[in-house]
């Protein structure tokens, strides 16, 4: 039972470290800032996500599981906000380049 | 295992550093910095687990919250070019 466990927070651990190397990596490649900012999310939900429910593993029922949880849960109710304020803040500036929207696209043939 | 998490973490934190140094626009840098703290989250907590001291997670719950409230007070003073102090509202009777 232990030894399923432990399996499986090794499985969470390197998944999330797999994401959170997706993520930078797209932070770094990616086109314009609007797409960046997809790449951040990947980071701090998936990968976020995974590294601590590995830890929450290790840790078992107790109070730093507990920690762990409510850090998580801080961490999926604030990186939205913080994304969607940036958003805002990025589109009413008038020097920042506008995102390539649906109106702008050259009309498909259907 | 936590050495190789935190091994990949901070291959993850050089590259966010690096597109916040180098970010053509103050959104880059901004977003680049709140991913920034993010990871650093993570890094506190994985470290907590690997040195056997698991009373680091009070300080990732406590930088959760400030790398929050920096990214929106940044966010803040760069949109409106001061923190919101309460204006002088006699002054500026026309803009109530």
């Amino acid at each position: 039972m232990a030894g399923l466990i432990d399996g499986l927070s090794w499985l969470a651990l390197l998944g999330g470290v797999f994401f959170v190397i997706v993520g930078g990596v797209g932070l770094l490649r990616l086109p314009d800032f609007y797409t960046r900012l997809h790449a951040a999310g990947i980071t701090d939900t998936m990968g976020a996500g995974l590294i601590l429910l590995g830890l929450m593993l290790q840790g078992g029922w107790t109070l730093v599981s507990a920690k762990l949880l409510l850090i998580l849960l801080f961490l999926w109710f604030t990186s939205p906000t913080a994304t969607h304020a940036l958003v805002k803040a990025a589109l009413s500036d008038p020097e920042n380049p506008r995102p390539l929207l649906h109106e702008d696209a050259p009309p498909s043939k259907s | 295992m936590f050495a190789a998490t935190a091994c990949g973490i901070l291959a993850c934190m050089v590259l966010a550093m690096a597109r916040a140094l180098m970010g053509p626009t103050v959104y880059d840098r901004i977003m680049a910095v709140n991913a920034f703290g993010t990871k650093t989250v993570l890094i506190i907590a994985v470290l907590g687990f690997m040195s056997g001291r698991p009373d680091f997670m009070d300080i990732a719950l406590v930088y959760a919250l400030i790398n929050f409230i920096g990214t929106i007070a940044v966010l803040k003073f760069i949109r409106y070019g001061d923190m919101g102090w309460p204006r002088n509202v006699p002054d500026e009777p026309d803009d109530l």
